[in-house]
């Protein structure tokens, strides 16, 4: 689907909890508030990506990067990601 | 009569006619067919992949909102190892997040078994929190079950495939059940490990290598794994479109393993626990990429149908059509591709 440079590590983050194809995509088109299409635009992912702070392939100043990012894609989706769980239980957080 | 360029099972260039091309996409789709009891395509359906596989265009895409997500298997053994690149593993997961613009990676190692990671589990485990903390896209852990590895000498347990030509087939079914505790108890563990070391998924690849005990074996750590580690992603990628039966006799909740056909294998895995499926079909380097592709697609589209978990289908070299040769030629990946997202309706690749 194009990784980061679109909705593709999203989608897959779906697929991964048993979620089929067009299920996956029509659950995170409905939390980024766009259409199934827009999540396969470079275009439109970019400004989605960028507004929400979950990361792109391009790195920017006072951006969210890796873990950071996840915090923000956790929070998106609605979902529990396993790593950040992790990283909350390390830092007190949890 | 007007010819158009399509490759053989093994990548070489040929020219062929259309009603040429038809007829073998209607035989691998028959052969299939037959093999598995499963439905052949449609008419409408061989109509549009003969449409595809006679395209002009060098490399053909799928239609706008047809993309599929994409996993690896070998993930992090492609750029340094395979090609030779001098960077370690974790530049190679942020050259495929960054660059390459993958939707997932996996982390493994050269020696891609189960049974060779539990002497150096705590370090891969380290690596897979490193790559937790910079990467954004999803992070699986992989390797094989790999059964013949618990044979001696490599292991402590009797060889099955000396054993069968002996004719010593109790003894043989004995070393296969053996092995499996073996490897579950390895799987179980070293997946374990890297849960809690913040991986999103774990893969079990090219389940199935050493028979339908090596798919025992997997079947049951994934069983295992779920209840333990509820929200790891388990994915099993699978050897063959046939399990072996090397041993013949085991089950898994009451099903015979060995013989199971893609859309009996998914039903197994859902059973486990497992969240997606990687369905494999061979290709048979004597018959053409049209026969190759038609087949796994008739496969493919079974498995789907049966399928309540997502099915990604294995498309590399030598397998869901692919032609027999590492350098694999864009005019067949993307017309696999393709192929498979529209036509199988499979969830990615």
């Amino acid at each position: 689907m194009g990784g980061i440079r679109t909705a593709g590590d999203l989608v897959s983050r779906m697929v991964m909890k048993g979620m089929r194809l067009s299920a996956a995509k029509e659950y995170v088109a409905d939390k980024l508030h766009c259409s199934v299409l827009d999540l396969s635009d470079t275009f439109a992912m970019k400004e989605i990506r960028e507004s929400l702070d979950i990361g792109t392939v391009l790195d920017r100043k006072g951006a969210s990067n890796g873990m950071e990012a996840k915090f923000n894609i956790e929070k998106v989706l609605g979902i529990e990601i396993p790593s950040v769980t992790q990283f909350k239980k390390k830092t007190g957080l949890l | 009569m007007s010819e158009f360029f399509t490759r053989l099972g093994d990548g070489a260039a040929v020219m062929m006619s259309k009603e040429d091309i038809r007829y073998d996409v209607e035989d691998g789709t028959a052969d299939a067919a037959d093999r598995g009891q499963i439905p052949e395509l449609a008419k409408e359906e061989v109509d549009y992949l003969v449409e595809i596989l006679t395209m002009p265009q060098k490399n053909v895409s799928v239609k706008r909102g047809h993309e599929g997500i994409m996993t690896f298997d070998a993930g992090t053994l492609k750029l340094p190892v395979r090609a030779g690149i001098p960077v370690d593993r974790l530049a190679t997961l942020m050259i495929h997040e960054r660059i390459l613009c993958s939707d997932t990676m996996e982390l493994c190692t050269t020696d891609y078994s189960y049974k060779s990671i539990k002497n150096f589990v705590q370090e891969e485990a380290m690596t897979m929190e490193l790559a937790q903390n910079n990467c954004v896209m999803p992070i699986f852990y992989g390797a094989m079950p790999n059964l013949g590895q618990y044979t001696k000498p490599d292991g402590p347990i009797d060889n099955w495939s000396e054993l069968l030509p002996m004719g010593k087939i109790a003894e043989a079914r004995e070393a296969q059940e053996e092995a499996v505790e073996h490897a579950v108890s390895d799987m179980v563990f070293i997946t374990g490990q890297m849960a809690e070391a913040g991986a999103c998924g774990i893969q079990f690849d090219t389940v199935g290598a050493s028979g339908d005990a090596d798919v025992l074996a997997a079947l049951m750590a994934a069983k295992e794994l779920k209840k333990r580690f509820p929200n790891i992603g388990i994915e099993m990628g699978m050897a063959g479109e046939f399990n072996l039966g090397m041993h013949g006799q085991l089950e898994f909740e009451g099903e015979r393993i060995a013989g199971a056909y893609p859309h009996q294998q998914v039903k197994m895995a859902e059973k486990a626990g497992v969240d997606i499926f990687g369905c494999v079909v061979n290709t048979n380097s004597n018959q053409t990429f049209a026969w190759n592709l038609a087949r796994a697609l008739t496969y493919a589209k079974a498995c789907v149908a049966a399928a309540e978990i997502p099915v990604v289908v294995d498309a590399g070299m030598g397998v869901g059509g692919v032609t027999n040769t590492n350098t694999t030629p864009t005019d067949v990946t993307s017309r696999v591709s393709k192929a498979l997202l529209e036509i199988a309706k499979v969830d990615g690749l």
